[in-house]
């Protein structure tokens, strides 16, 4: 199952080049860029683990292609996404976030049904990426 | 040299298609470099190699865009990475901030800023703190020019576990990898910018340009203060040019002389004493006439002129 998450996340996956000018948009409003990894893509997963500090002092794409080249590398087999941050006052948020990086297979999410009083059904939702791996694999 | 033969080619391509092979001149105008080229050479005084091989890599790189345009590739850009070796202010920095513009006039680097660093901004103070600091500063500098000032500091011989020996091996991979990114320029002493390549031979067989900034003669240092005064509205009387003139003699021959910079300090100081005596003379008029003009007299106090006094005695 394709995960869609942030921006562009219907279209086909963005090209190196593509990824590029979104950066250097980004840089050109002044926002700081970040590159985040996860292996739970689970949509209220919010803490996604930083690859190296927010970059907040380039002047060009070039850096933050970088060091994306360089998180590919060390985690081929994770979801990978790019974030810009707006430091105005006021806002002070992320602006954007987009994938740059998928698994090859992606398991998707499975429907967890749970029984409570009274019939009543309550639903929750699973990656199958995270249950894939057996107890204390994960943060090993 | 494609500069000096502009005005006229300009005249003969004037109407002709741009595709069907337009001259060099009709690229160079479109990019604008001529223009701070010319800026380059009348703004900066002497210079003379620096500037011819400055000229080249124009030249190199407007001809490669010339080319690229009909299809002729070479594989990879041309490396452009320089060294500016001379002795203290022969404008090495100042060419390097010149050359980041001209660089990015002609399309190389895609954003034209500068990153001036020394040795504190890439080294760390303890074990996994240099590589981060490096690589932060070479994320920084990506699509301008990382300008390493006094470069030879990097390398410590007399510390084996020093950490400026990673710094120099990242900036060496990123330099080779990321050769269109960035272009590094190192600048420091000739002898000591000479014994830092001896010892790190990977790092000099990458750097493409090796310039060598000369001393500034007589003439041109007077030029240079000349210039500097028009930009401060000052100017020296008739009796005080030639009182500097003679003032530089002296101390060229003296040791830690620092070319253009040592000029700066004299006339810093020349000021200062002009200041004081107006200042000491109250019932002196203020007419811009006094405000603006450097005596001879103002000059004269120099120490220079005091230790070049025996030496002149003896000689009598």
């Amino acid at each position: 199952m394709r995960l869609t998450q942030g921006t562009f996340s219907f279209l086909p996956d963005l090209t190196d080049e593509q990824i590029g000018k979104q950066i250097d948009y980004c840089l050109g409003q002044h926002w700081a860029v970040a590159i985040e990894h996860t292996d739970d893509p689970h949509p209220r997963n919010a803490f996604w683990d930083m690859h190296g500090a927010p970059m907040f002092d380039l002047n060009d794409a070039a850096g933050a292609m970088y060091e994306l080249a360089a998180c590919r590398a060390a985690f081929p087999q994770r979801y990978i996404r790019v974030t810009a941050f707006d430091s105005t006052l006021g806002v002070e948020s992320i602006r954007i976030a987009f994938i740059v990086n998928r698994p090859e297979h992606e398991p998707g999410f499975r429907l967890v049904r749970q029984e409570a009083p009274g019939r009543t059904v309550r639903y929750s939702i699973e990656s199958y990426a995270v249950a894939a791996n057996p107890e204390g694999a994960r943060y090993s | 040299m494609i500069a000096s033969a502009l005005p006229e080619q300009t005249t003969a391509t004037a109407a002709g298609p741009p595709s069907a092979g337009g001259s060099v001149a009709s690229a160079l105008a479109d990019t604008g470099v001529d223009e701070l080229l010319r800026e380059f050479d009348s703004e900066l005084i002497g210079l003379a190699p620096v500037k011819a091989r400055i000229r080249e890599i124009a030249a190199l790189l407007l001809i490669d865009r010339l080319r690229r345009e009909r299809g002729f590739t070479a594989a990879g850009g041309p490396s452009l990475h320089m060294c500016f070796t001379g002795n203290p202010g022969t404008g090495k920095t100042t060419v390097a901030m010149r050359m980041a513009a001209i660089l990015h006039r002609l399309g190389y680097i895609r954003k034209g800023h500068l990153i001036a660093v020394t040795r504190d901004d890439l080294v760390g103070q303890f074990i996994g703190h240099t590589a981060p600091k490096t690589k932060e500063v070479l994320k920084k500098a990506m699509g301008g020019v990382l300008f390493i000032d006094e470069a030879y500091y990097l390398y410590r011989p007399e510390n084996e576990r020093d950490y400026g020996q990673e710094a120099i091996e990242i900036l060496l991979q990123v330099m080779e990898n990321n050769r269109d990114d960035l272009v590094v320029i190192l600048a420091g002493y000739k002898d000591r910018m000479d014994r830092f390549f001896e010892s790190n031979p990977g790092l000099s067989s990458r750097i493409a340009h090796h310039i060598d900034f000369p001393d500034y003669r007589t003439g041109e240092l007077m030029q240079i203060a000349q210039r500097m005064l028009d930009a401060m509205h000052y100017r020296f009387d008739a009796e005080a040019a030639s009182v500097f003139d003679e003032y530089l003699r002296l101390r060229m021959a003296q040791p830690h002389f620092a070319n253009a910079r040592s000029v700066r300090n004299a006339l810093d100081r020349a000021r200062l004493r002009h200041a004081y005596r107006l200042y000491s003379h109250p019932e002196a008029d203020t007419s811009d006439e006094a405000l603006t003009t450097i005596t001879a007299a103002d000059l004269r106090a120099s120490r220079v002129f005091a230790a070049a006094e025996p030496g002149t005695q003896a000689a009598q």
